[in-house]
């Protein structure tokens, strides 16, 4: 169970989130959808604390964070109950996709590494990416690149997967075998946090879709009824906006 | 103009080459102290300890503002008067400390710059996986910070070989020290030291090979 109470982030003047509360149970997907600039990214990275937030409650099962006070040793225990997908995938530039997998399972989680390859080599097929296990991120395409980043958040078993428009940063033709795996990903029961501007992707994989405008979430509710009966005037533009 | 003495020169090349061992040993025993040294003030300089910071500050702005040779002298003939427990300083403790510092001044300073080099996205994946600042600096940035310092650093190396000769200044008979002593003896002022010349230029010539080297290897991760 994640819960979230008043999580309020300020850029200077800004404020970016403004008394955010989200509950996501254990297996749940939910989808963040929005215009640009209303703070999903940073929702998703103040939940990590890639973005510090001012003020706010964070609990991520046993784990109770209160981000006024969080301390060095919260913020680490923080990032090591979730797993984070990147916009423009982020990997390791001095790794192989393999040790990519492997990094953190080795270092972070202490596993032997005859035992972190293993994993990462089966996280390797998942991604059907067996054969690039050696190559480094600059000979890989954009689309092979995110799943190996998809894999290196998969093979850290965290407790909830944040992906952060994992689809934006890439060409068009690289789009859906990254959804594919997203999906395989869900079907494994991950509980997923997830911003994307993919609507139709939304709709079939989510549990619940949030939609968020201007530091607020306005409207939460399952696919059908808030892409099928929006109440709130703004998912309404929004919606129409994007059906265009 | 007379004739260069050819024959005192050959003569003159394995003795000289006999110090070789003696003028790597200071080089190499620095550029080792100096790298270590020069990662920790570079990384502090990145993450900036309170208070800590200002004795780095002051340390690299010192020891890059003032000459090699003055430091060596400050080292070798000035602290044991203040430090008495340093009156037995040997002149090449003292070479070794002073490129040590000075050099490792230089260094931080291009090592900072690579390591803020590196993008910002390599730190927030190191974070979002959950590793330490410590982990994250060893296993993810200093690599790729190594790769953009490290022809630099390589120069500096260089710099450091060609800075052993001041070690005779402080009575060190290394290669510089044995020529001038060469040099006294016969009066053959010039055959002397352009031997000295060449074998330096040889000796940094392979060194610049093994940068090469250095740099392939280090560039693989990103060659397409």
């Amino acid at each position: 169970m994640i819960s979230i109470r008043g999580l309020t982030k300020r850029f200077d003047a800004t404020t970016v989130l403004n008394a955010i509360d989200l509950d996501i149970a254990d297996g749940e997907r939910v989808v963040i959808i929005g215009p640009s600039g209303t703070g999903k990214s940073t929702l998703l990275r103040c939940l990590n604390f890639l973005d510090r937030p001012q003020s706010g409650q964070i609990r991520i099962g046993d784990l109770h964070v209160n981000a006024e006070k969080a301390t060095k040793a919260d913020i680490l225990s923080l990032q090591r109950s979730t797993a984070f997908v990147f916009q423009n995938y982020a990997l390791f530039a001095n790794k192989t996709a393999k040790e990519n997998i492997m990094e953190a399972l080795v270092t972070v989680q202490k596993i032997p590494e005859a035992e972190a390859e293993q994993r990462a080599l089966s996280v390797l097929a998942e991604t059907g990416l067996s054969d690039k296990a050696d190559s480094y991120p600059t000979s890989l395409s954009g689309g092979q690149q995110q799943r190996v980043g998809i894999g290196r958040a998969m093979a850290l078993q965290s407790d909830l997967m944040l992906f952060d428009e994992p689809t934006s940063a890439l060409d068009p033709e690289w789009v859906s075998e990254v959804l594919d795996l997203m999906r395989r990903v869900a079907e494994r029961k991950q509980t997923m946090l997830i911003v994307t501007h993919e609507m139709q992707f939304a709709k079939e994989i989510a549990d619940r879709v949030v939609f968020m405008d201007e530091g607020r979430i306005v409207e939460s509710a399952p696919p059908d009824e808030l892409f099928g009966a929006p109440k709130d005037e703004r998912l309404k533009s929004f919606l129409r906006r994007i059906n265009k | 103009m007379q004739g260069l003495d050819l024959y005192y020169m050959l003569e003159l090349v394995p003795v000289i080459l006999g110090y070789v061992p003696i003028t790597i040993g200071i080089a190499a025993a620095s550029m080792v102290l100096a790298l270590a040294l020069a990662v920790l003030l570079a990384v502090e300089r990145v993450v900036k300890v309170p208070v800590l910071d200002w004795f780095v500050v002051f340390f690299i702005s010192f020891f890059r503002g003032t000459p090699l040779l003055v430091q060596l002298f400050l080292f070798y003939y000035g602290l044991p008067q203040v430090l008495s427990f340093l009156t037995q300083i040997n002149g090449v403790t003292a070479a070794i400390l002073g490129l040590t510092l000075h050099f490792s001044a230089y260094m931080a300073e291009s090592i900072r710059a690579a390591i803020t080099g590196v993008d910002r996205s390599q730190w927030e994946a190191a974070h979002s996986v959950g590793m330490t600042q410590a982990q994250m600096m060893r296993r993810i940035i200093l690599p790729q910070a190594a790769r953009v310092a490290s022809p630099t650093l390589v120069n500096y190396f260089i710099d450091m070989i060609k800075g052993t000769s001041l070690a005779f200044t402080l009575g060190v008979t290394e290669m510089m020290g044995a020529a001038q002593k060469e040099a006294a003896s016969s009066f053959l002022y010039f055959e002397a030291f352009l031997v000295v010349a060449v074998i330096y230029w040889i000796m940094v010539e392979i060194l610049s090979q093994g940068q090469k080297r250095l740099e392939t290897s280090l560039n693989k991760a990103y060659a397409r």
